[in-house]
């Protein structure tokens, strides 16, 4: 294999994949080198919900960026990626939330999402699972949701097909100037390197300061039409912006399966990466308090996955400060699915020295930095 | 309602060496549980009908009932959600079990490789067919071909033959010249021979060594199979095909609860002991030897699980046991050719259907199973498992809970578990 590439994207996530395949449409030789299987770290772990989030300004200009993009590559992806645009439904679990609803529809529909506010009966028409006599909820058609392991791959696939080399069963051990240094003692060089090794990113760059967030999800058996959205409670935002130790926030999502994914939890405990059963159960209870005939669903699996969560809780997407030919495309929390492709580009705008669709200077490395 | 107990010695599994294990533990003043997902105790070779206990059995299941052993029998193991504590589900109820000592004799279950045809109805595995005959399944009169590996096909054809089957052939992937030395072998194990002369008497001239099942083939269900040998093909007309490639332990518990498994296999001492303190494990997850075996195992296991010797007569006997299953496996070794058997569009995986081209080509079994989903269904790799670790080399999938579908309801884990205890 050459010595001089264009970029080398560190970390075969889905992140990864889309900076390669946006990277390969300006340069030729584009190599990404991933440790483990494509798709195999939080890609392998995550809910694949793509959904526009309004947490804050950018989180929101991301979200809905990058889904833009997924609507585009919709119709190319393979039957594998199961694209399935279920959309989202936000569900009041009381009064008060039901009180926001309007006001986050008025922010969607301002910015040109379409968005329904929902009241008791269209609600338990649209989900008969729900609990009976919920004030309401809102949805917002056109998210959707994928396969994010197939996803990823298929993303590789098209960049291979224009000319980006892979390297599998390959851990780089260190990445600066240009050179990427490979377990093995290989040293490659290239005009950039990106960093895409998502929870494990700090390891690689260490300027940046990337946390573990961990986790857990059960899925079920198969049944088809037991929810139909992909249901979230208004509470969920919440949830994932307070950097408490540990939350529960009820999400669950129809697969293409018929299996319900049912998160979400999130705590702050290392890599730990035990099934914490009390908090499984923790789960169950909140979802019972939306789904009450849930618990009688069988569970075929549980499992944890990592969330590479930021200080200020927006990916980083772009140069190093300190290094010139160092790109860094990581921390994407619980988005990474989402955000995936819009980061991509962002990424290839960069090296190309291209303007981009959407401001960048609220991911630049600088802001996420450690103190 | 009883009191929240801690068992002594809480033993999984009720055929032979669970059983035997049992024995072994119980004394006045212990407590001592024995769990089992069947209906009654016994195992798969002791399986009577539905909720029966055979009769060669009854006499030491009794001697367990007077000793105050707890049985749950119906009860199925599906997580180990704290230390020392088994979840168990049974009749949609669940609870958890507290132990000082766990003694795994969790058994093994058939493996099946897939061929053209193999998921055909009519097409099921050995033990599985002789299970169904004993629920009551009547096959009078009906043709049936036995095939795969391993001593079960003879036992199992002539079982059939009792009830009223017509063996058409029993194909035994073993060359003919391993058979003859094993046969000879088992000179030196005294309770094997009556079996094995018996067993020749009766379907003996119907094995076919060498030979195996190339496809099924029939619309609704079976309707005949092809037999090859690498060389010539037969076809043979039949109602039922009862085949299995021996047997593959059961590893999820033992996994689940960090046991290390080494080719296969629950690494234990001589004492049964796992690598994880107070878990024992005996009888087939330790490795594949029939009944005697298994026997010796449980009692060695249960035993020492009692902080009591084990006499030196037992300890013996165990290890001449072992070398014995050393020949099995040499004896019934599984061919090369049976790893082609499976056609492109073959389905390997059952549960999300997968088929054997959609496999082949991934860098490492994970990457095959995230872009294909292979062993990711209801019966989490259960069947696709053994068979792409024998096919393809991959290695065994990570275990996570629960061990069987469950309803999300016994995720919730109890607090204190509440046991009837008898009194003694
Ligand atoms: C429970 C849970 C639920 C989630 N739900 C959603 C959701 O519904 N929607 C959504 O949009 N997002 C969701 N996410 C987030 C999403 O999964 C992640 O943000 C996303 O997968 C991150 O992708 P990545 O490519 O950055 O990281 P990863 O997928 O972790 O990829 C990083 C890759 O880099 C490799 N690597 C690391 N270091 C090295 C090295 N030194 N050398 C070579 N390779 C290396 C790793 O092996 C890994 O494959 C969820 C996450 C979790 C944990
Ligand atoms: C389908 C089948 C048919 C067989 N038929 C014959 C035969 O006819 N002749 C012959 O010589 N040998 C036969 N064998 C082999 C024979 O069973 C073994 O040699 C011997 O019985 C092994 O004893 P064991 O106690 O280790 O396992 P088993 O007899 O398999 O006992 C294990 C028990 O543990 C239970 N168990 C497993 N996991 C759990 C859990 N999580 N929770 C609760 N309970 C659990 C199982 O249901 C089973 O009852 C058969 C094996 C199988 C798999």
């Amino acid at each position: 294999m050459g010595q001089n590439f264009d970029a080398i994207v560190v970390g075969g996530g889905i992140v990864g994949c889309a900076c390669a395949y946006f990277l390969s449409r300006d340069l030729k030789r584009v190599l990404l080198i991933e440790r483990g299987p494509i798709g195999g770290g939080s890609t392998a772990a995550g809910m694949g919900h793509v959904v526009v989030m309004d947490d804050s300004p950018a989180q929101f200009a991301l979200t809905n960026y990058s889904q833009q993009l997924w609507m585009e590559l919709y119709p190319q992806l393979n039957h594998a990626c199961e694209p399935r645009m279920t959309g989202t439904m936000w569900v009041a679990a009381d009064e008060e939330e039901f009180s926001h609803v309007e006001g986050k529809r008025d922010f969607y529909v301002k910015n040109g999402l379409p968005a329904e506010v929902l009241d008791t009966k269209s609600l338990e028409e649209a989900e008969p699972s729900l609990r009976k006599g919920l004030p309401g909820g809102l949805r917002i058609p056109q998210d959707s949701v994928i396969y994010p392991m197939a996803a990823a791959q298929w993303l590789l696939g098209q960049a291979q097909l224009r000319g980006c080399t892979v390297m599998l069963g390959q851990s780089v051990t260190k990445a600066k100037n240009g050179e990427a240094t490979l377990q093995d003692g290989t040293v490659l060089s290239a005009r950039y390197i990106v960093n895409s090794a998502g929870d494990h990113a700090s390891s690689l760059t260490p300027e940046i300061k990337i946390e573990p967030r961990k986790g857990h999800l059960i899925i079920t058996d198969r049944y088809p039409g037991y929810v139909n959205h992909q249901l979230v409670e208004l509470g969920y935002l919440k949830s994932a912006h307070e950097m408490s130790q540990e939350s529960v926030a009820f999400n669950a999502q129809p697969r293409a399966t018929g299996q319900i994914l049912l998160g979400s939890s999130r705590q702050f405990v290392g890599w730990n990466d035990e099934i914490d059963r009390a908090l499984i159960a923790k789960m169950v209870k909140r979802a019972e308090e939306y789904l009450p005939s849930i618990s009688q669903l069988s569970v075929i699996r549980t499992w944890v996955g990592f969330r590479a969560t930021t200080s200020n809780k927006l990916p980083l997407i772009g140069f190093l400060p300190s290094d010139p030919k160092m790109l860094v495309a990581a921390g994407h929390e619980g988005l990474g699915i989402t955000t995936s492709v819009a980061t991509g580009m962002l990424i290839a705008d960069l090296v190309a020295g291209r303007p981009s669709k959407i401001d960048r200077s609220p991911f630049a490395p600088t802001s996420g930095v450690a103190a | 309602m009883g009191k929240t107990a801690k068992f002594d010695v809480l033993i999984i599994g009720a055929g032979p060496a669970g059983i035997a294990a049992a024995m072994a533990a119980s004394e006045p003043g212990k407590c001592v549980g024995l769990v089992d997902e069947n209906s009654a105790p016994g195992g798969q070779i002791y399986r009577a009908l539905k909720g029966q206990i055979q009769n060669s059995i009854s006499s030491q299941i009794k001697t367990l009932d007077d000793r105050g052993v707890i049985r749950f029998d119906g009860a199925t193991v599906y997580d180990a959600p704290r230390p020392n504590t088994l979840s168990i589900t049974k009749g949609g109820e669940f609870q958890t079990l507290e132990y000082e000592k766990l003694i795994l004799a969790v058994g093994a279950r058939e493996l099946f490789l897939p061929f053209p045809g193999w998921t055909l109805p009519n097409v099921m595995g050995v033990g599985g067919l002789q299970a169904l005959v004993k629920a009551g399944l009547d096959v009078k009169g009906k043709r049936i071909v036995v095939a795969g590996t391993g001593p079960l096909l003879l036992a199992v054809g002539d079982f059939l033959k009792k009830y009223g089957a017509e063996v058409l052939a029993i194909a035994e992937q073993a060359p003919i010249v391993n058979l003859l030395r094993f046969s000879t072998n088992l000179l030196s194990f005294s309770s094997k021979i009556g079996q094995g002369i018996s067993l020749i008497g009766s379907v003996g001239t119907k094995i076919r060594p060498g030979t195996w099942v190339a496809s099924a083939s029939g619309t609704r269900a079976l309707n005949s199979v092809i037999l090859s040998n690498g060389k010539t093909t037969q076809e043979l007309e039949c109602d039922y095909l009862a085949c299995a490639y021996g047997f593959v332990p059961n590893l999820e518990l033992p996994l689940l609860l960090g046991c290390a498994v080494e080719d296969g296999f629950v690494q234990v001492d001589s004492t049964q002991q796992t690598s994880v303190q107070n878990v024992y494990c005996a009888g087939e997850p330790t490795g594949i030897g029939g009944i005697d075996l298994s026997t010796l195992e449980g009692t060695i296991a249960g035993y020492f699980a009692n902080q009591n010797d084990c006499p030196t007569l037992v300890l013996k006997a165990r290890d001449r046991w072992k070398l014995f299953s050393k020949k099995l496996d040499a004896t019934f070794a599984l061919r090369t050719e049976l790893k082609e058997l499976a056609s492109p569009d073959t389905v390997v995986c059952r549960c999300e259907d997968v088929r054997m081209s959609q496999l082949v080509g991934w860098e490492s079994s994970r990457a095959a199973k995230l872009q294909t989903r292979c062993g990711m269904g209801a019966c989490q790799g259960r069947i696709c498992g053994p068979a792409t670790r024998f096919l393809l080399n991959w290695e065994h999938g990570t275990v996570r809970p629960p061990l069987i579908p469950v309803p999300l309801a016994g995720l919730e884990t109890r607090t204190s578990a509440v046991i009837e205890q008898p009194e003694n």
